[in-house]
């Protein structure tokens, strides 16, 4: 097998992996931060599962996202069709290049959401009736989350193979 | 991300913070006629046991422990909490020393919800078997008992053990690391230095016995305070004016008691602001200060209506509550 020759692949490979790896990672780490509060709030007041798991789910749409990225990518090389494409190194750099925003912004914005949604689930906690305008502090760091999947989303696409 | 340490302890705390009385719920306990229906009032708020029967002081010491089974429970770290369960371990020390001294046994005199309970504490006492006691508590109960034993001087001996819980206190603040437990550490030291230095004047005490009273803090200089003391009470009150505590300047010429209750509003306004925070201790402190200040509270009213007080008195020594 001629490493040098598939290198092209190794990266486009590589790219799927940062876009499904760091994103999942910063939607485990929020979920995790925001499910620390969730159980504190429910030891107390369990009738306020329902809106505390909401809140706990929305750091983990990133982890989505990047699984989206991560599909179309591997469709795009033909890993999915069972047919390897011929993937060029420079192409394969490109195809990991528009892997990089939703993978870096993925794993940070996930972090910081699963903080937001944290200190979110302290506001239903304390004043339930609040738990829509709860909602839009974490949901406003998703905005960024979003922007960088349509870039990479884009840019995967655009990548002719 | 790596301080995340209390966030399942913040939000267990932002769930009870529903239940802690704000100033309207005094409003109604202020209200009602006597103490008896006081209790009842805030037996319904869920207070006390429901084995524990309609005892005040067995509602309000049950009230305490409660808090501290919620701290104990939720808190990643209890050492952070040395700088409110200090006093209560030093006042243990205190009781002790006394009853190995005079050979005699006073039920009640104990705290139980602390580190070293009464009677662990007695048994170390009486054995002196004083290095099983923390940090530079073994050192001064050594001294105090010996002190107690040989010039039989209980003033003496108390302000051994006081200065040291406040030396501890300050020393604890410090090793904690964190910023709010620091400040509350220094203001609790610096409010009682403060009054050592008001009721040492009130009795003509010596600027050396304030010397040995006072435990050294950064937002009160000593000395200065010790000269301030010596002038008299006015220029206390002058002194605290160049300080943080100008605020106390005021309440000090009003009353001794108007003075105690600005200290426990400084602290809860102080604290009041952790509210917001999700990821520190400062919410754990603001609510086990918060407890402690609403018990005071409840304890002052019901202890004013079952002594017929009339209501202006009692209001005057009422805590701002935290939320």
């Amino acid at each position: 097998m001629n490493i040098a020759g598939e290198l092209g692949i190794v990266y486009a490979l590589l790219g799927a992996a940062v876009a499904v790896l760091f994103a999942g990672c910063g939607s485990a780490i929020g979920v995790g931060i925001a499910g620390q509060a969730a159980s504190g709030v429910v030891t107390e007041d369990p009738s306020k599962f329902a809106k505390v798991l909401i809140i706990q789910l929305l750091p983990g749409t990133q982890g989505l996202y990047g699984l989206l990225v991560g599909f179309i990518t591997l469709s795009k090389i033909g890993i999915l069709g069972g047919g390897t494409a011929d993937v060029s190194v420079s192409t394969g750099l490109l195809i990991l290049a528009a892997c990089l925003p939703i993978g870096i912004v993925g794993l940070l914005s996930g972090i910081a959401q699963g903080r937001t949604a944290a200190a979110a689930i302290g506001i239903v906690a304390k004043k339930p009736e609040q738990f829509g305008k709860a909602m839009l502090f974490p949901a406003m760091v998703e905005t960024y989350a979003i922007l960088a999947l349509l870039v990479s989303f884009l840019a995967v696409n655009g990548i002719q193979v | 991300m790596s301080n995340t340490k209390y966030t399942y302890a913040v939000a267990r705390i932002r769930a009870l913070e529903v239940s802690l009385f704000s100033d309207a719920v005094i409003g109604q306990l202020l209200a009602c006629r006597t103490a008896e229906e006081g209790l009842r009032f805030v037996m319904e708020k869920g207070w006390g046991d429901v084995s524990g029967g309609v005892d005040m002081d067995a509602v309000l010491k049950r009230e305490e422990e409660k808090t501290w089974e919620v701290i104990r429970d939720v808190a990643p770290d209890m050492s952070v909490f040395d700088v409110v369960s200090y006093p209560k371990l030093y006042h243990n020390l205190k009781a002790a020393v006394k009853e190995v001294c005079t050979e005699k046994r006073t039920p009640g005199i104990f705290y139980d919800d602390c580190d070293i309970p009464g009677s662990e504490m007695l048994r170390i006492i009486e054995n002196r078997e004083f290095s099983k006691l923390p940090g530079n508590m073994g050192r001064v109960a050594e001294e105090a008992l010996e002190t107690l034993l040989h010039t039989r001087d209980g003033q003496l001996c108390d302000i051994m053990i006081d200065k040291a819980a406040l030396d501890a206190i300050c020393e604890a603040g410090r090793r904690s690391g964190e910023p709010i437990i620091e400040n509350y550490a220094d203001t609790t030291v610096a409010i009682a230095d403060i009054k050592i230095a008001v009721r040492s004047h009130k009795t003509g005490k010596s600027g050396d016995f304030m010397r040995s009273a006072m435990a050294e803090c950064r937002s009160v200089n000593v000395e200065q305070l010790i000269r301030a003391a010596l002038a008299g009470e006015e220029e206390i009150a002058r002194y605290l004016e160049g300080t943080s505590y100008a605020g106390g300047a005021d309440a000090l010429r009003e009353s001794p008691s108007a003075f105690e209750r600005w200290c426990d509003n400084r602290m809860t306004e102080t604290l009041k602001t952790q509210k917001y925070d999700t990821f520190s201790v400062g919410p754990l402190l603001g609510y086990l200060i918060a407890r402690e200040n609403e018990i005071k509270t409840v304890r002052i009213i019901l202890t004013g209506k079952q002594n017929g007080f009339p209501d202006d008195a009692v209001r005057e020594r009422i805590r701002e509550m935290y939320v």
